[in-house]
């Protein structure tokens, strides 16, 4: 695991230079203009595009069927992977940092795996482990289970895709914070479980609901993963980022916008959330 | 004997943690490899070795490289930035810091390729001057800086506030200018971390889909990523042909990042000498 | 373990999904690229013909796509209770995974097809490289835009046509057909999944000097940018008969083997064969044919048949291997 970039992103104070001359305004503005051309301006332009044909155009986009089918579904499949990648995150977090063991760092190295995969190949391997000709995949049909091509596949993509998150961000944090308070929980005749709920847990709540909102917001944006296994059937199997995709592919580029919008504000707002409990967890 | 301060249930959280790993991540990946494996050498040949196959690796691995870099030098430019100076605006440039990666990739995607597309505001200034950049390797080249960029700047940004001031202060006191102090003694001390955020930025860009596809026009042997070239064998329902591809473009990227990882070392071990 | 947090998801999933009332039915049909339009306003009208007919609402969800990676879908485990492909070949594959049975295409008039079309050109305004025919298209220069054809139905019979043209110019020597598609596929840039990706590649991303599509999709792009573009119509071209069939296995598991099979059936009404004609389907009625306010050219068209059936094509031109791969090196 690279060990420089394993701390999330603090927020520094800045080191103050008491030095007024022009050259920290030209840096500055050099750095402005940058970020301003590469990442502001398609922001905004999202947003543009999104009203460009009036007001009424864009909440029209909100009124479509297969829209809402698609805010449906990434709703639900959001909750689901929230739900499995926390509890995982909480139990890796528990393990890396309470316990010694050989191997520690391979074992974070391999949770940090999914970080490094394309979300085509993600995808792909989600398919190939449980689609129809797979072994699981047609155990579990006979069943009456159908993964690939349904909901329960563009979940488990999206559990692929987000699984570090929250692991990463709770496992850091209890690690900074050792193992004192609990070794002293228990000496005090405290349960492993009760150690766990009634201490780590409160200790680490910051840091914990800083990785389910990352994890969150990176769920509801899942596209390349869920785009391989999804089928993109219109009003089933289309997340909103797939419907944007089709909205897009069909002209309709005001929907498409405004549907893009409307996502954005929300990712974009999740991690500002995180940023402020991740603030939090430091303090 | 169980020594004092050992926390009890290692081996249930320590197992079914490595369990959960095991099943979750590593046997759907061995998966792919094991599908590629049942190919013939020929068919293998065939998908890896095929004009097309090529033309998206080095399209890939190339604008991937050009794109953590331009990020690696700018992102380390605005963490400095950010790190040593105050000024207005300094929250809402470290919060715009956070966009490419809280934005989803399909939403990059169609900004980018409406905005510098033929017909986009910014499309339409760049072709006046004989610029074009959707439905080109450029396109792919900016639609990959775009997504790589917090990487860098968030990897270098907390090694940076974390220098001790005494070097550059010294420096100062010996008579070197600011900028020798900033190449002579700020920089090496940042490198790892840079190299961290290149790494990032790089693995992150390897593997890039939907902020790409909109803009590249995806066509064979020019403009064709290889994420694309999966789903594209995907669609064609040939299986064993987008595992190949996968697993090798699996196992460059562990390979660069592993590579990447042992350099970071080699340059803290050999600080800690100087 | 992944099994029960799929179940998990599952159940958080399908549960809402799940519930089916008889008062309302739910059918998903499973479709080819360029039928959006019309199966949007065809499914208004069927739902309302239903609902008049028997009391139940039926929603029908669809998914559009290449022909061919549809129909794999769908043997894959895309859950269609109907499908309506562009070519035979693709719901004889579906037969042949037994999800439907092998006499398919006798269940319903006309080989199942119950609007026809064919391949024509769209080119640009003014027609600045003057595309008359099929040899316009070997022209230095040009760049020529048409789908897959391992996973589009409409890039099948794109081409076909093409090499139907190359055999009767060169008094059916094979040979000379096989070196005018290679020239021809020479001189395509980019290969899309499906006939609405090449459309939306030619019209919105402006890539390419002829676009090789569906007449219906030509036609559908000349109403949607008017004055951008021109019809040309080719001496000799293909006659297309995509096909219909319920995925009976599918449809009798979920128990909508009779909305599925009417949902079919009504295609061949006066209302629907007139509505497919405003779409740009040449209707198999003729006097709706007659009475429509599209105007069909009159061309040579060449069946399926000469080619001696889908099977025989579809193994010679398309499969692995085939004359397809043989002639086909993007560059």
């Amino acid at each position: 695991m690279i060990a420089v970039a394993a701390a999330p992103a603090r927020r520094p104070r800045p080191t103050v230079r008491n030095r007024p001359n022009a050259v920290p305004a030209v840096a500055i503005a050099i750095g402005a203009l940058f970020v301003g051309g590469l990442i502001v301006v398609p922001l905004v332009s999202v947003f543009i595009e999104a009203f460009s044909a009036g007001a009424g155009a864009f909440a029209s986009a909100f009124v479509d069927g297969y829209t809402r089918s698609a805010i449906a579904l990434t709703l639900e499949v959001a909750a689901a992977t929230l739900v499995c990648n926390t509890l995982f995150g909480v139990l890796a977090a528990w393990t890396i940092s309470k316990y010694r063991f050989p191997g520690k760092a391979l074992l974070q190295s391999a949770i940090d795996v999914p970080l490094s995969v394309s979300p085509v190949v993600a995808g792909l391997a989600i398919l190939l482990a449980v689609g129809v000709h797979s072994p699981f995949g047609g155990w579990l049909l006979r069943h009456g289970l159908r993964v690939a091509f349904a909901p329960p596949g563009i979940a488990l993509a999206t559990m692929f895709v987000t699984f570090p998150y929250v692991a990463r961000e709770l496992a850091t944090f209890l690690q900074e914070q050792g193992r004192d308070l609990e070794e002293a929980a228990l000496s005090m005749g405290a349960s492993v479980w009760q150690t766990f709920w009634r201490v780590t847990l409160p200790n680490g709540r910051y840091a914990l609901l800083g990785g389910m909102l990352l994890c969150n917001a990176r769920a509801m944006g899942e596209f390349g993963a869920v785009s391989v296994i999804s089928g993109h059937i219109r009003g089933y199997t289309n997340t909103v980022p797939l419907q944007i995709e089709v909205l897009y592919n069909e002209d309709a580029f005001a929907a498409a916008f405004a549907l893009s919008a409307a996502l954005a504000l929300v990712t974009i707002a999740l991690s500002l959330l995180r940023n402020l409990a991740e603030h939090r967890a430091r303090r | 004997m169980r020594s004092r301060d050992a926390i009890p249930g290692r081996a249930l959280a320590l197992g079914t943690t490595l369990t959960i790993v095991t099943l979750a991540v590593l046997v759907p990946l061995a998966i792919v490899g094991l599908t590629a494996a049942g190919m013939t050498g020929q068919r293998l040949t065939a998908a890896l070795l095929s004009a097309r196959a090529l033309a998206a690796f080095r399209l890939t691995f190339g604008a991937s490289f050009a794109a953590a870099a331009i990020d690696a030098v700018a992102g380390s430019y605005v963490a400095w930035l950010l790190v040593r100076y105050r000024f207005g605006g300094h929250a809402l440039l470290d919060a715009i810091v956070d966009v490419p990666l809280a934005l989803p990739t399909a939403v990059t995607g169609i900004a980018l390729a409406t905005l510098y597309g033929p017909n986009g505001a910014l499309g339409k200034i760049l072709a006046a001057h004989g610029v074009a950049v959707a439905y080109t390797q450029l396109g792919v080249g900016l639609a990959l800086t775009f997504v790589g960029f917090p990487f860098v700047v968030r990897s270098v940004q907390p090694v940076l506030a974390a220098l001790p001031a005494e070097f550059e202060e010294a420096a100062a006191v010996l008579g070197a200018s600011r900028l020798a102090t900033l190449a002579r003694v700020t920089l090496p001390l940042l490198l790892p971390a840079m190299l961290a955020g290149f790494a990032l930025a790089l693995a992150r860009a390897l593997g890039e889909y939907g902020s790409v596809v909109f803009i590249s026009g995806n066509m064979p042997l020019r403009t064709e990523i290889v994420p694309l070239l999966i789903v594209t064998r995907l669609e064609e329902y040939d299986y064993q042909g987008a595992a190949a591809i996968a697993t090798v473009l699996l196992l460059a990227s562990f390979a660069l990042l592993l590579a990447i990882n042992a350099l970071q070392r080699r340059l803290i071990a050999a600080r800690g000498r100087a | 373990m992944r099994g029960p947090a799929a179940v998990l998801a599952a159940l958080v999933v399908l549960v809402p999904l799940g519930a089916g009332a008889d008062s309302s039915v739910k059918i998903l049909n499973v479709s080819y690229d360029p039928t959006r339009e019309f199966y949007a306003a065809y499914n208004v009208l069927f739902a309302k013909y239903w609902k008049a007919k028997t009391g139940q609402d039926v929603t029908i969800d669809q998914s559009h796509g290449g022909s061919g990676a549809q129909a794999r879908a769908v043997t894959e485990g895309l859950d269609a209770d109907v499908v309506t492909l562009a070519l035979a070949y693709d719901i004889d594959a579906i037969a042949k995974a037994k999800l439907l049975p092998p006499d398919w295409a006798a269940k319903f008039p006309d080989n199942a097809s119950p609007y026809t079309s064919t391949i024509v050109f769209l080119v640009r305004k003014g027609n600045p490289r003057h595309v008359r025919d099929w040899n316009d298209l070997l022209q230095p220069g040009i760049a020529i835009v048409t789908a897959n054809p391992k996973t589009s139905g409409g890039a099948r019979w794109n081409f076909l046509a093409a090499y139907n043209y190359g055999l009767r110019s060169n008094h059916y020597d094979d040979a000379k057909a096989r070196a005018y598609v290679a020239a021809l596929y020479r001189a395509v840039p980019v290969l899309d999944s499906g006939s609405r990706g090449s459309t939306t590649t030619f019209t919105e991303r402006g890539i390419g000097d002829v676009l090789l599509a569906w007449e219906n999709e030509a036609l559908l792009a000349l109403k949607e940018h008017p004055g951008e573009y021109e019809l040309v119509v080719p001496k000799t071209s293909v006659l297309a008969e995509p096909p219909v069939a319920v995925v009976e296995a599918n449809a009798e598991k979920h128990g909508t083997t009779q909305v599925a099979a009417a949902y079919l059936d009504y295609l061949y009404s006066p209302a629907a064969q007139a509505l497919a004609c405003t779409y740009g389907y040449r209707p198999r009625n003729n006097a709706v044919l007659r009475g429509c306010t599209t105007k069909f050219a009159a061309l040579d068209l060449t069946s399926i048949e000469k080619f001696g059936g889908w099977q025989a094509a579809q193994a010679r031109f398309f499969a692995e291997g085939g004359v397809f791969d043989q002639i086909y090196q993007p560059h």
